[in-house]
């Protein structure tokens, strides 16, 4: 028997249900597509989620990495150790999510800091690589946040790794279309978390609704300030609308310690005023272009007139008879 | 025989009974219309990516993988053919002063009334400005081209520069559009001026109109008769 899947998204923590259920995402739920792709008329409401990583919680064990890598069932290079514990050395087609590590030496009390952050793709509720994407139907964005990217419709072009405001999508140079994190959106549609989330150890990685995990956030801030972490915060930057992944950060006040997250991260001007005003002015410039001179050409024309003809004929003949041919005086040069 | 000046080795009166002129050999045409297919195909998949309303062009070129894929190289093909003419005919589009004049009298040309302004050569000032419009657009296509085309030089440019690129290139692709249908207008406009692109010829009434100085160095080259 299958059941059917509420809109209840599930942390990691609680037992997801083990019977075959309905997905719940899909065209339906589809509230925003690339390059005027399709949306549901009335899409599905759901209820909005997050991820939630706490760096302070990450021991950067890497099992969510693994967990990604069979979920997704990718098959990342195995690369040579240059010394650094990046393992692949970045984001790849094939690696979703990587454990960034920053070492930081603390100027106001001095201490050592490892910096562990969970790299892969924030769900951005503004996502710049939707804008940029000239492919319809290629990247969508669900009614729970989630933002999709749609393979059999992606043409590989790039555009996406331009919108991006994380330098998130990696384009395989094996398949030619974009890949990042899902967010899991096809365990999220049967109620289960992310495969990350399911592996964490130290329950770093927490899912569920936005609003439950702010709340979850706000209890873990107020623990790391009560610990002399008096910057402590969350990162759900409103530059890109909010993110329905989002950080509780030691250091919320320099977000970019942490293997340079952006302090403010926002779809770039040249990406707006690429995807708006030289779109929409360009084709209409073309466009006026185009008509304005079939009917300049209709109503006008430059002809050669029988006189030139003539005088064309005096000229040539004259040469040929060896006669000069000089210009009419004044008319030779300026 | 007079050294050339405004005209190109080839260029000829290839009959007196009525006067015709050799304008472009055959393969300088084969080679503009090279350039032009190639333009046109740089347009169309270029504008299939350009707006989501002409995606379905990509329908031409056989899916959005394969437009993505072959617009580079059609680009490339651009630029090699171009490269050519451009070697050929730099020499002719040199600015001169008369053409500082044929500037300021716009508005004989557009009203026909050619006999007002200076003599010229193989180019008028307009046709100069196709031709380094064309040059000047297609170096910074190629150029920005380049550095978005993700297949192959994917990690050749920072992301921020990239975005930069991607942007430039579509305002240039829209100018370049632009002096192509200038190109395309003044050509049917000007009555007399395809041939020169097709069978290679012009009359002489239409190089004495247009472009006299060019047909008076011609005319001077003609071969005579020694018993003369």
């Amino acid at each position: 028997m299958t059941t059917n899947i509420q809109d209840s998204p599930r942390t990691a923590l609680s037992n997801p249900p083990v019977q075959p259920g309905q997905s719940n995402l899909g065209q339906p739920a589809v509230r925003r597509s690339s390059a005027g792709g399709p949306v549901a008329e009335q899409p599905t409401p759901l209820t909005e989620v997050a991820k939630l990583i706490d760096v302070s919680k990450c021991i950067g064990c890497k099992a969510c990495q693994s967990a990604c890598i069979e979920w997704n069932d990718t098959h990342p290079e195995i690369e040579t150790n240059v010394g650094v514990y990046e393992n692949p050395h970045d984001l790849t087609p094939e690696m979703f999510t990587l454990m960034r590590f920053a070492e930081y030496d603390n100027p106001d009390n001095g201490n050592f800091e490892w910096l562990i952050r969970k790299d892969g793709c924030m769900h951005c509720e503004e996502p710049g690589c939707l804008k940029a994407c000239p492919a319809p139907g290629a990247i969508v964005q669900y009614t729970n946040g989630i933002v999709d990217f749609i393979h059999e419709n992606c043409i590989g072009c790039g555009y996406c790794v331009s919108g991006c405001p994380f330098d998130i999508p990696r384009i395989s140079q094996k398949t030619h279309v974009a890949y990042k994190c899902t967010l899991c959106s096809d365990r999220v549609a049967v109620g289960q978390g992310p495969a990350c989330a399911k592996a964490c150890p130290t329950h770093a990685i927490v899912f569920g609704t936005k609003e439950d995990m702010k709340i979850h956030a706000a209890a873990r801030i107020e623990d790391l300030k009560s610990r002399g972490y008096e910057n402590a915060g969350l990162y759900d930057p409103p530059g890109v609308g909010g993110t329905h992944v989002m950080y509780v950060l030691h250091h919320a006040d320099k977000p970019g310690i942490y293997n340079d997250l952006p302090e403010d991260p926002q779809i770039s001007p040249v990406v707006e005023g690429w995807k708006g005003p030289t779109k929409t002015v360009g084709l209409a410039a073309i466009g006026l272009a185009a008509v304005g001179s079939v009917v300049m050409g209709l109503f006008s024309r430059s002809a050669v007139a029988d006189e030139d003809e003539h005088q064309a004929q005096e000229m040539v003949d004259r040469a040929a008879a060896g006669l000069p041919v000089d210009p009419i005086p004044g008319r030779e040069q300026v | 025989m007079a050294r050339r000046v405004y005209s190109e080795p080839g260029d000829r009166i290839v009959s007196t009974a009525p006067v015709a002129v050799n304008r472009y050999r055959g393969w300088t045409r084969l080679n503009h219309w090279i350039t032009a297919a190639s333009l046109i195909l740089l347009a169309l998949s270029g504008f299939a990516l350009f707006h989501p309303s002409l995606y379905w062009l990509t329908g031409l070129f056989g899916g959005g993988q394969t437009t993505r894929w072959i617009h580079p190289f059609i680009g490339i093909v651009l630029v090699a053919s171009f490269v050519l003419l451009f070697l050929q005919l730099v020499k002719y589009n040199i600015m001169r002063r008369e053409d500082l004049v044929w500037a300021r009298r716009f508005r004989d040309v557009v009203s026909g009334h050619e006999d007002r302004l200076p003599e010229l050569g193989k180019y008028n000032l307009g046709q100069k400005f196709i031709f380094w419009g064309m040059f000047w657009l297609i170096l910074v296509l190629i150029v920005t081209g380049i550095m978005v085309w993700e297949q192959y030089f994917g990690g050749l440019v920072t992301i921020p520069t990239r975005r930069v690129a991607i942007l430039v290139h579509s305002i240039s692709a829209v100018l370049i559009l632009l002096v192509f249908i200038i190109h395309v207008f003044a050509a049917i406009w000007t009555r007399g001026t395809l041939s020169a692109m097709t069978t290679g010829n012009v009359s002489g009434g239409w190089a004495w109109r247009h472009h006299r100085k060019w047909l008076r160095e011609l005319a001077g080259r003609q071969k005579v008769d020694p018993a003369e």
